[in-house]
C-alpha cells in the first residue's frame, strides 16, 4: 500500500497555510504541534499511520466553506474526519494535507416527530440520535457496533450498517437530506424532509463516497417508531453449513428477522471466554436470530423459526425470556472483536459480502487459506445479508506477519468476488482495499467512477489516495474518444 | 429521418452509441416507450436552442429476460427491456414481490405495461414507500452503456456493498440521461401473507393528515397511508367506496396473519377518535392500492398532472394554498409526502410557478409535471428547477457520463 508522494512544495508552505487558515477559523481551532497532531495519525485501521500536516476543527459551515475555498485555490489536500473509527483507513491523514475534524459539529438541530425525521450536525454520534428520540418511542435504525463513538457524518460517508440493517436498511436507506460543502467551497443541499430527493440521486451517490466528494455538514435522518417487542433465539449447530441452511430456510419461509448473525467455533469460544453469557461451547456454529414487532407476531415467528431450526438439526436452542436475556445473547456477538483481541496481539478484520448460498464453500476455502498462511481466523458473520467478518489473528511484532495477514485478507476478498460477492460490505474501500478494486471493476468502470469524482472535485483535493488504485488527471479522463464506425449497422433491426 | 434502432445485445447498443457520438446525433432511450410523456420532449421539434434536432430512438425491448432469480437469496437480475408484468408474474409464482412497490404509470399516458428499465430509470415508487423505501433503495446493481459509448457496471447482486461509488443509485432516477441501461439487479422480498386496509370516510384533508400521521408514527408498521377527497374517491374501482360519495382515508397493514390482526386492533383503538373504521379484505385491498399507486383516479384524462414530493405534515396546507389560485384537485399518498395534483384548467405553465412557490415556502420538496401536452412540457420545467450551484453540479455529473449530450438530451433539464 503506497500513498501518493507528498507534495514537498505544499509542506514547505505549511506556516503560510496556517496563517491563512487562521483568518477563517477562531483561535484554538488549528492544531499544528507535533505532539497534538499525532493523536490524529490513524483511524480504526491502526496498521497505517501518518501524522497530518495540520488539523483544523471548524465550528460553522461558513468556516468550512472558506477553508475549502482556500484549499481549492491553493491546491491543498483535505481529509475529512469524524470520530476516526473507519476500519479501512478512510480517515488516514496525508503528510501534505489538512485533516478537517468535524467533532465540533455535535448538535442535534431539530427533531420533527410529525415528519419522522431529525436534522443533525455531522459530528453527532450515531447512538446520540437514538438517545435523543427514545423518550418519544423512536430510534434511528442503522446500528453499527461502533455506534457509541462513530459520527453520523462518518456513517453517511461509509454507508455504515449494523445488525438491524437486514430488516431496516443501511444508512443510505435511512437518510432524507444532506447539506454539504463542495471542494470549491460552494454549499449545497440535497433532499430535505420529503421522501425522494429531486433530480439525480446525489444523496445516494454521496452515501458511501468516503469523504471524496464533499464535506457533509448536516444530515436529515429518518427516525422510526420502536417496535413494541423483540425476542431472540440462540441456536447451535454442528456445522456452519447447517447454520447457513437454516438462514436460507428462514428467509425462504418469508421471514425477515430484525437481525440474524452467525459465529463460528473459534469466535464462540473467544466471546464466551470474554463475556460468559452461556454460549454453547460444543457447537460448530451459533446463530442469533432476533425478531421484533407486535407481541403476537414475535411469538408466532419464534415458533416458526424454532421449527425450521430443529428440522435443520439444531443441537441447542434457547429463546430469550426477557429483554435482559436477549441483550445477553447479543453481548457475546457485540464483544466479538475485543474478545478476539484478548486471544491475539493483533487482529485484522476483513469485510466482504457473498451470496449467502456460497457460505459453506467460502468457509472451506478460508480454512485452507488459514493453513497456507499459518494464521488463525475466527468468523463473525451478518448471516442474513451475507456480510462476512473474518478476524485474522497475527502478531505485528513478528517480522512479516502483518503482511501475511494482509495477503490472507486480500485472498479472502478475492474469493468473495469470485463467488459473486463484493470487496466490502460496510467498512469501505479506503486505503485498505484500494489496490483490489480492479478485482471487481474493469478499468472502464473505475474511470467512470473517477469522472464522477472529477465532477465534484476537479482538482482532487478531497481525500486523494483513497478508493482508487490509480489517480488519473481529470482532463485526461474527460476526453471523449470518437470511434468513427461504419454507419449503417446492417445487423441491427430497424423499424 | 428518425429511425428506431433495436439492438439485440449490449454490444450492438454500444455500437449505436459510439456511432451517435461520432455523428453527434441524439438518441432517445426507450423500453416500450410507454412513458414518453414523462419528462421534457427530446426529439422532434424542440431542440436545445429551439432549433430542429432530429435523433433516433433506441428501442431496448429486445434486451429482455430474467437471467438470475434466486428466491432464497432475495435477488433477481433481468434485462432492462423485460416487461415489469413478466417479472411480477414470476415473483408471484414464488410468493414474492419486488422489494419496492412499483407504479405502473403507462396508463396515465394512455398505454399499458412498461419495462424494468423504465421503472428504474424513473424511480417510480408507490404506496409502500413509507415502509419499504423507493425503487432506488433496492437496486443492487446496474449495467449499461454510458453516453461515452462505454459498457459500465456498478454494484453487484448483494445488498451489503460499499465498493466504490453507488453509481447504481445515480443511474436510477436519471431518466436515461446518463446511460442506456441493459441489465438491472434488484432485491425482492416475500409477499405478505395477509393484508387488511382500514378506511375512515368523510375526513377533511387536515384531519386525514393527522390520522395518517398518527398511524405511521405508531409502531404498527403501516405500509400504505393515503387520503382521497371526494372527487378522486369517486373514480376508484371499488364500488363500495365509490358509492359512499365521500372522502376516504386508508391505511394498509400487511404481514403474517396474527400480526395483521393484532395491529389492526391496536390501530383501530388508536384512531378511534377519528370516526368509524371499516376493514377491507386482502382481495379488495389489492384493488384499492393498485388504484392509488397507479394514480388510476386520474387516468383516461388529459388535464395536466403534478406529482409533489413534500414534507408530509405540510401537504394539506400546500394543497390549500395552491387551490386558492388554481382550480385543481389533489390526492395524498405516503401519509402526505406524495401528492398527485390534477389541474381542472389549462394554464400556460400548468401552474408551475404557483405550485413551486408554495412548495418552496412551505417546508420544501419538489414538483414534477408528470402529464401535460408536449407544448407545455417543452416550455415549462418538468422537473423542479435547481439552485444554480446544484444545477451546475448536475450538469458536470451529466458531462462525466455523456459529455456530448447524446442520451435523452433535455429530458430532465434543458442543459442535461
Ligand atoms: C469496534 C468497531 C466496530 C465497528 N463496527 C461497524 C459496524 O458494525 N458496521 C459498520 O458499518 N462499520 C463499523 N465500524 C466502522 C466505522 O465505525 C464506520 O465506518 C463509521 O461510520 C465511521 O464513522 P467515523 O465518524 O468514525 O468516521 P471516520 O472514521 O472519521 O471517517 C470515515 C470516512 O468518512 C469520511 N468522513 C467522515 N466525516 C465526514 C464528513 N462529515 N463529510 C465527509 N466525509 C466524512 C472520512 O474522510 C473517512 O473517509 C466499526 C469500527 C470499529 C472501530
Amino acid at each position: 500500500m503506497k500513498m501518493p508522494e507528498p507534495d514537498k512544495a505544499v509542506i514547505e508552505r505549511r506556516t503560510q497555510i496556517i496563517s491563512s487558515l487562521m483568518k477563517f477559523v477562531p483561535n484554538g481551532s488549528i492544531i499544528s504541534e507535533k505532539k497534538e497532531l499525532s493523536v490524529y495519525e490513524s483511524d480504526g485501521l491502526t496498521a497505517y499511520q501518518q501524522v497530518p500536516m495540520i488539523v483544523v476543527l471548524p465550528e460553522t459551515v461558513e468556516q468550512i466553506s472558506q477553508v475549502l475555498s482556500y484549499c481549492y485555490k491553493n491546491n491543498v489536500k483535505i481529509v475529512p474526519r469524524g470520530a476516526g473509527t473507519s476500519l479501512s483507513g478512510g480517515a488516514l491523514p496525508l503528510a501534505d494535507g489538512i485533516t478537517l475534524g468535524l467533532g465540533k459539529f455535535n448538535k442535534i438541530l431539530e427533531i420533527d416527530y410529525d415528519n419522522r425525521c431529525a436534522r443533525v450536525q455531522p459530528g453527532v454520534t450515531n447512538l446520540a440520535i437514538s438517545e435523543a428520540v427514545k423518550g418519544h418511542g423512536f430510534y434511528y435504525a442503522p446500528d453499527p457496533s461502533s455506534q457509541i463513538a462513530c459520527t453520523i457524518g462518518g456513517n453517511v460517508a461509509e454507508n455504515s450498517g449494523g445488525v438491524h440493517c437486514l430488516k431496516y436498511g443501511l444508512t443510505t436507506n435511512n437518510i432524507l437530506g444532506l447539506q454539504m460543502v463542495l471542494a470549491d467551497g460552494e454549499i449545497i443541499s440535497l433532499g430535505g424532509k420529503h421522501m425522494d430527493s429531486e433530480g439525480y440521486d446525489l444523496l445516494g451517490l454521496m452515501t458511501g463516497s468516503e469523504g471524496l466528494l464533499g464535506i457533509i455538514t448536516e444530515v436529515t435522518v429518518r427516525i422510526l417508531s420502536k417496535p413494541t417487542s423483540a425476542n431472540a433465539l440462540m441456536i447451535g449447530f454442528d456445522s456452519s453449513k447447517q447454520a447457513g441452511k437454516c438462514v436460507a430456510n428462514i428467509i425462504a419461509d418469508g421471514i425477515i428477522p430484525a437481525g440474524m448473525e452467525m459465529m463460528d467455533g473459534p469466535a464462540i469460544e473467544a466471546a464466551e471466554a470474554f463475556v460468559k453469557v452461556g454460549y454453547p461451547l460444543n457447537v460448530g456454529a451459533l446463530l442469533l436470530v432476533e425478531l421484533d414487532g407486535p407481541f403476537e407476531e414475535v411469538n408466532f415467528l419464534i415458533d416458526r423459526v424454532k421449527e425450521i431450526a430443529n428440522s435443520q438439526g439444531a443441537v441447542s436452542l434457547r429463546v430469550s425470556r426477557n429483554d435482559e436475556e436477549r441483550e445477553q445473547f447479543w453481548a457475546g456477538r457485540k464483544a466479538a472483536f475485543p474478545a478476539i483481541g484478548r486471544l491475539t496481539p493483533d487482529y485484522y478484520c476483513v469485510d466482504g459480502t457473498i451470496p449467502r448460498s456460497k457460505l459453506p464453500e467460502v468457509l472451506d476455502r478460508m480454512s485452507e487459506l488459514s493453513k497456507i498462511y499459518g494464521l488463525k481466523v475466527a468468523n463473525v458473520f451478518h448471516a442474513g445479508d451475507g456480510n462476512l467478518h473474518p478476524l485474522i489473528m497475527y502478531d505485528a511484532n513478528n517480522p512479516g506477519e502483518l503482511e501475511r495477514a494482509e495477503n490472507f485478507g486480500s485472498d479472502i476478498l478475492k474469493l468473495c468476488v469470485e463467488v459473486g460477492g463484493v470487496l466490502t460490505g460496510e467498512h469501505g474501500v479506503g486505503v485498505e482495499k484500494r489496490d483490489l478494486m480492479s478485482v471487481m471493476f474493469s478499468e472502464m468502470d473505475l474511470n467512470q467512477q473517477q469522472r464522477v469524482k472529477c465532477a465534484f472535485d476537479p482538482h482532487q483535493i478531497l481525500n486523494p489516495g483513497k478508493v482508487f488504485p490509480t489517480l488519473h488527471r481529470c482532463a485526461e479522463l474527460g476526453r471523449v474518444h470518437i470511434h468513427r464506425g461504419k454507419v449503417p449497422f446492417p445487423d441491427i433491426p430497424r423499424f | 429521418m428518425t429511425e428506431v434502432l433495436k439492438p439485440s445485445d449490449s454490444s450492438q447498443l454500444e455500437d449505436i452509441v459510439k456511432w451517435a457520438i461520432a455523428d453527434e446525433i441524439p438518441l432517445e432511450i426507450a423500453g416500450l416507450a410507454t412513458k414518453r410523456g414523462l419528462g421534457r420532449p427530446i426529439l422532434g421539434k424542440h431542440g436545445n436552442k429551439g432549433n430542429l434536432v432530429i435523433g433516433h430512438t433506441v428501442d431496448l425491448s429486445s434486451l429482455k429476460g430474467v437471467s438470475l432469480y434466486e428466491p432464497d437469496e432475495l435477488v433477481l437480475t433481468a434485462g432492462a427491456g423485460t416487461p415489469v408484468s413478466d417479472i411480477e408474474e414470476l415473483l408471484e409464482s414464488e410468493g414474492q414481490q419486488l422489494a419496492f412497490e412499483p407504479i405502473h404509470m403507462a396508463k396515465l399516458y394512455g398505454h399499458e405495461g412498461g419495462t424494468l428499465g423504465g421503472l428504474i430509470a424513473c424511480n417510480l415508487t408507490g404506496s409502500r414507500r413509507i415502509k419499504a423505501g423507493s425503487a432506488r433503495d433496492h437496486v443492487l446493481g446496474i449495467k449499461g452503456v454510458s453516453g461515452r459509448g462505454e459498457y459500465i457496471k456498478s454494484g453487484g447482486r448483494v445488498v451489503k456493498n460499499v465498493t466504490g461509488y453507488d453509481l447504481s443509485k445515480l443511474m436510477t432516477a436519471s431518466y436515461g440521461t446518463l446511460a442506456a441501461l441493459t441489465e438491472i439487479t434488484v432485491k425482492v422480498l416475500p409477499a405478505p401473507e395477509s393484508m387488511t386496509t382500514l378506511l375512515i370516510f368523510g375526513l377533511d384533508e387536515k384531519t386525514a393528515q393527522r390520522a395518517l400521521s398518527s398511524a405511521i408514527n405508531s409502531s404498527h408498521e403501516v405500509s400504505g397511508a393515503a387520503h382521497l377527497p371526494v372527487r378522486p374517491a369517486a373514480r376508484l374501482s371499488l364500488s363500495d367506496i365509490r358509492n359512499e360519495d365521500s372522502s376516504v382515508t386508508a391505511m394498509r397493514i400487511e404481514g403474517f396473519r396474527p400480526s395483521v390482526v393484532a395491529r389492526c386492533e391496536s390501530l383501530k383503538k388508536l384512531l378511534n377518535n377519528f370516526g368509524v373504521i371499516e376493514e377491507v379484505d386482502k382481495e379488495n385491498s389489492v384493488v384499492f392500492w393498485r388504484d392509488v399507486c397507479d394514480v388510476n383516479p386520474y387516468n383516461e384524462m388529459k388535464e395536466p398532472l403534478w406529482r409533489l414530493s413534500i414534507t408530509p405534515s405540510m401537504a394539506p396546507t400546500i394543497v390549500e394554498k395552491i387551490n386558492k389560485v388554481i382550480a385543481g384537485c389533489a390526492f395524498y399518498d405516503w401519509g402526505g409526502g406524495l401528492v398527485w395534483y390534477k389541474l381542472d384548467e389549462y394554464l400556460n405553465d400548468a401552474g408551475a410557478t404557483i405550485i413551486r412557490d408554495v412548495i418552496n415556502t412551505n417546508g420544501g420538496g419538489h414538483a414534477t409535471l408528470v402529464r401535460a401536452d408536449d407544448n407545455i412540457r417543452s416550455q415549462t420545467d418538468v422537473f423542479h428547477p435547481q439552485t444554480l450551484a446544484l444545477a451546475k453540479l448536475t450538469s458536470r455529473v451529466k458531462n462525466s457520463f455523456d459529455p456530448q449530450r447524446i442520451l435523452n438530451p433535455g429530458r430532465m433539464y434543458m442543459e442535461v
